[in-house]
């Protein structure tokens, strides 16, 4: 019984951290969701279905949200693959170490000034004036849809390259050398061993960016110039600047729920894949 | 595919070298890269706003990751080996603080504390004349209790990874468990510890949207960039961002040593 009682004991402090800044504050949001909005700003008691019903009003950055992530989760997928490839097929076992400590660095910096680099990048004295050198006329890139995807394909590339990478260094090669003394042509033996064997990869990678991508707010408000809004920078100007939290409650328990619709989903496939547990412990 | 190699490691490494380069231009211009000196690293560090921000964020960082250490070590203790409701239930909260995006851990934090506070207070300064707000404490408590379970993850695969023969040997020989925990258990999972102090120090260093909700009048170092880079870049900024990715990135890389499988019994 001692060993019990030792246990409790040392789960006691991360059980009442966890409960007072994590469980509590959850659950004070979801109370706060069904509740009104207090005129002089803040909370006011109640239970409506008010704050559901007026999602609406913050559609477009719903909708923003749900292209851009989508879209974004793609294009780092697309970008992603073949260099994964490359540093799991392709690379010498000497050089791999070192180009994979590569990859992630990047991601290990802080991603606000990663994200601000690109002002430059997509400002006037950067990629549009080029464009216009080369007689591509003027393009105005900052604080565009496009900036925004280019920062987030740039923010979340390396936690996309490192689960597909782990997939495709545990495929067991004499499958390709089989295939390839069949006489099988290597675009066939791609598709049909290579890409489906990396799929808990492919599905791990892009849960993770996805997730991190619903709850983005500084690219958008960095690369977006408050043109592009995410639900993330809706929840901001909610909670900050007009003080609406019975509104702003409802927005983020619907951040919530679309992520958790995320998780099943992936959950679902991976079952589908076969997969085991292909999580990296990237930091 | 060489080439493509190439091209999205240019693609990752271009932003950051050139806010790096910028930072050691010698003219006004952000924008532009005019001569070479290290004036604008002079300027950055003898600004008494980027000082405080930066010696708040040190702060934070600090107590936080000594406080999330010592609890996530304990909890992943307690969990290793544990099975039943409550294992499952402390392995959903760490999963849930994981996963939640920041900004929802934020808000969640901020309106949950400034209840809390609104009914505390009147109560408090009648009593004592002091009030409860959003602050240092408030920084502390909450990326601590995000990285306290980035160290139970770290520590928990550390301990479930290791000889539990060495334990049984050591009880069988006639060591107590306090003795077997200090010579046994303790050395092999000290990188581990190691290694989520560094990480909990480095995220708490970084973190800018959690921060933003719960600071109340503190400033930490990402809200100064932040609110900086709102009104403009400067070379000043390129120059704070270049070193902070280089402290950022010192850590991380000796954390990342430390979690190389053998340094437990290299570090004997």
């Amino acid at each position: 019984m001692t060993r019990t009682r030792a246990r409790a004991l040392l789960l006691m402090p991360a059980g009442i951290w966890y409960g007072v800044l994590l469980l509590f504050p959850l659950a004070v949001v979801l109370v706060f969701s069904f509740g009104e909005r207090n005129p002089i700003g803040g909370y006011a008691p109640g239970f409506t279905f008010e704050q559901y019903a007026n999602l609406p009003a913050r559609l477009s950055a719903f909708i923003n949200t749900l292209t851009l992530a989508p879209a974004g989760t793609l294009a780092a997928l697309l970008i992603a693959y073949p260099l994964a490839y490359y540093l799991a097929l392709k690379v010498s076992a000497r050089w791999k170490t070192t180009l994979l400590i590569l990859v992630i660095v990047p991601f290990w910096t802080s991603i606000l000034i990663r994200s601000y680099a690109w002002i430059y990048l997509l400002g006037g004295n950067g990629i549009p004036a080029l464009l216009e050198a080369v007689g591509l006329g003027d393009i105005r890139l900052i604080n565009t849809p496009f900036a925004v995807l280019v920062g987030i394909v740039y923010g979340y590339l390396p936690l996309m390259v490192f689960p597909i990478y782990v997939a495709l260094e545990k495929l067991d090669r004499s499958l390709l050398e089989a295939a390839a003394d069949l006489g099988t042509p290597p675009w066939r033996s791609f598709l049909q061993i290579t890409l489906p064997l990396s799929m808990p990869g492919v599905l791990t990678g892009s849960m993770l960016v996805f997730i991190l991508l619903t709850g983005e707010f500084l690219i958008p408000a960095i690369l977006g110039g408050g043109k592009v809004f995410f639900v993330g920078n809706a929840l901001v100007d909610l909670f900050l600047q007009s003080r609406n939290w019975a509104f702003g409650s409802a927005v983020a328990v619907a951040l919530i729920v679309i992520m958790l619709i995320v998780v099943a989903l992936y959950s679902r496939a991976v079952r589908r894949f076969g997969a085991g547990r292909d999580d990296v412990g990237l930091m | 595919m060489r080439a493509y190699a190439i091209a999205v490691f240019a693609f990752l490494y271009l932003p950051i070298g050139i806010i790096a380069l910028f930072s050691f231009s010698a003219g006004r211009s952000a924008s532009s890269m005019q001569g070479f000196s290290t004036e604008w690293y002079g300027r950055a560090l003898s600004n008494p706003f980027v000082m405080e921000a930066l010696w708040t964020s040190i702060k934070v960082a600090f107590l936080s990751a000594v406080l999330a250490t010592v609890a996530g070590t304990m909890a992943a203790l307690a969990l290793t080996g544990m099975r039943g409701r409550l294992r499952v239930f402390f392995d959903t909260l760490v999963q849930v603080a994981v996963m939640i995006p920041g900004i929802v851990i934020g808000i969640a934090a901020l309106i949950a504390l400034v209840t809390v506070f609104d009914l505390v207070n009147p109560w408090l300064e009648a009593m004592s004349g002091r009030r409860l707000s959003l602050g240092m404490g408030s920084l502390i408590g909450l990326h601590g209790m995000f990285t306290m379970s980035l160290v139970v993850l770290l520590v928990r695969g550390r301990l479930e990874s290791f000889d539990r023969a060495q334990i049984e040997a050591s009880s069988d020989l006639g060591a107590g468990p306090v003795a077997t925990f200090v010579q046994v258990t303790l050395p092999q999972i000290a990188p581990a510890i190691l290694a989520g102090f560094l990480l909990a120090f480095t995220f708490s260093f970084d973190d800018f949207i959690m921060a933003f909700f719960v600071a109340g009048s503190e400033t930490t170092l990402p809200i100064y960039i932040f609110s900086s880079i709102r009104r403009g870049v400067t070379p000043e900024i390129n120059a704070i961002g270049t070193m902070v990715m280089v402290a950022s990135l010192t850590l991380l890389i000796i954390a990342q040593v430390l979690l190389r499988p053998g340094v437990a019994r290299a570090g004997r």
